[in-house]
């Protein structure tokens, strides 16, 4: 674990409704990001990231730290093999601005082991370009096909 | 991604002292102007106006930790780039060497 953190950042010609929706939604997330995101997002809760692949492998877990609709949702992020160490967990927040007539959508990702940052820093900009193909045009990238 | 923002990603990348604070801070996330500056040895005035560009075109962001403002690379943005130009000719390099595969193995 270390103080690195990385920052994502994309404009989507949506609603912020329409992006928390897009985030937490299963049967959207499944339509871009090939995953679900499973929890009833009151804090303290437990969220979990299970894949779309008929076995409904769960690849993440975590739990909600912060959870106001449309505008804000942190949670811890850990691999699920080693869900049982939670010291493990990186954090992630995300931040919803309206601006215009677009969304500022920010990822904020830190607290990440050296396997963590691999993957998230393959995954966020596949994840956030594809949910912004998939709300402003109904196609998603096929990234995960 | 709108036309215009495709321009001001490659206006903001057609300079050399821009592309080397996006590779600074591709080497170390969340740097400070003075730690920018330093590392690569120009002039605050002129960095700040690069960072200026670079926040523009949305290839990094800024965070403000205390009375830091932090930079940071973000790479959302070449990702699309990288989805809309490059991939899709892999894609058709992958299918050709999928087919001369099949076909040797088939003989």
């Amino acid at each position: 674990m270390n103080d690195e953190r990385f920052v994502y950042v994309t404009y989507i010609a949506a609603t912020a409704q329409q992006v928390w929706d897009a985030l937490l939604k299963g049967e959207l997330t499944r339509q871009y990001w090939g995953h679900e995101n499973v929890s009833d997002w009151k804090p303290g809760s437990k969220w979990q990231h299970v894949a779309d692949d008929g076995k409904r492998t769960v690849r993440l877990v975590g739990e909600v730290l912060e959870s106001v609709p449309n505008r804000r949702l942190v949670m811890t992020w850990g691999d699920a093999v080693a869900a049982a160490d939670k010291a493990k967990r990186s954090r992630v927040a995300i931040d919803i601005e309206t601006v215009g007539e677009m969304v500022r959508l920010t990822v904020t990702h830190d607290e990440l082991s050296p396997q963590m940052r691999r993957d998230i820093t393959n995954g966020w900009p596949r994840v956030l370009s594809s949910l912004k193909s998939f709300l402003e045009t109904g196609r998603p990238l096929n990234t995960w096909a | 991604m709108a036309a215009k923002d495709i321009d001001k990603i490659f206006k903001a990348l057609a300079d050399p002292s821009r592309r080397q604070l996006i590779d600074s801070l591709h080497a170390k996330n969340g740097q400070t102007l003075s730690e920018l500056c330093t590392r690569l040895d120009m002039a605050r005035q002129s960095v700040t106006q690069h960072l200026d560009l670079l926040e523009a075109a949305n290839l990094i962001s800024v965070q403000w930790q205390g009375r830091e403002k932090l930079h940071y690379f973000n790479p959302v943005p070449i990702h699309e780039i990288y989805e809309r130009w490059l991939r899709k000719f892999e894609q058709e390099r992958l299918a050709a060497l999928h087919n001369f595969k099949t076909k040797l193995e088939r003989k």
